[in-house]
């Protein structure tokens, strides 16, 4: 299991194929990235992602071992970056192993529901006109953790 | 204790931490001596359904115990992923 939290890039490519090479005994790796997007008219100029240095690692790590508690698997990746991103810039990625791909779909889908509203980051969106908000949090993000 | 805010929190309280000295045994007594403070601290504890809470870094509700507690945290609903 691994996870990083950073404030730099990080390659998807690279960290993806790392992840995936040398296993013999996991059929499935499912990978999902998360990338700032922009409104669709070009006034995002910027994703400003804050987060609560002490605790951000701890609640990562104990999101993956609930994770690990309800699936068959066989290895947890999770990288978030913090600081300041433009549009098509990656904001994390999470990667699951599993002998199976079903366990390594869910897991991943329970991660990122869990990550999305119980991992203490803030975004915070940057218009190209110079205006800023604090994204709010959705209600459905909320709900999504009922179904597990 | 330590107390930090963040996002929204820790621009209208207009710090991201201090230190508080406080006999309040639960974070809701702690906000409201907080909030007795002065006015900004009222605006930004005005409405407790948008705030969410951490002790010692885990998180909590406003009926927690802070007994003991070295950190305090709030902050607005997460946003990550």
């Amino acid at each position: 299991m691994r996870i990083v939290v950073q404030g730099t890039p990080f390659d998807f490519g690279t960290e993806a194929e790392a992840f995936a090479s040398g296993r013999h005994d996991m059929g499935a790796i499912v990978t999902f990235t998360g990338v700032v997007r922009d409104f669709g008219n070009g006034s995002l100029d910027a994703m400003e992602i804050e987060h609560y240095p002490g605790m951000t690692q701890k609640a990562l790590e104990a999101i993956a071992e609930e994770a690990r508690s309800r699936w068959s698997l066989g290895d947890v990746l999770v990288i978030h970056r913090y600081g300041r991103m433009e549009p098509g810039e990656k904001i994390m990625m999470v990667a699951t192993a599993a002998p199976h791909r079903k366990d390594a779909f869910e897991a991943a889908e329970y991660l990122m529901d869990y990550l999305k509203s119980r991992a203490p980051f803030w975004k915070k969106e940057h218009a190209t006109t110079g205006e800023t908000g604090w994204v709010a949090a959705k209600d459905e993000d909320e709900d999504a953790l009922s179904r597990w | 204790m330590d107390v930090l805010y963040f996002a929204w929190v820790r621009e209208r309280i207009g710090l991201p931490k201090e230190t508080v000295a406080t006999e309040a045994e639960t974070v809701a007594d702690l906000v409201a001596e907080l909030r007795a403070r002065e006015e900004r601290y009222d605006l930004a504890f005005s409405d407790l359904s948008a705030l969410r809470v951490a002790v010692d870094q885990e998180l909590t509700d406003f009926e927690a115990s802070i007994k003991g507690a070295r950190e305090v945290a709030f902050f607005p609903p997460m946003t990550g992923g």
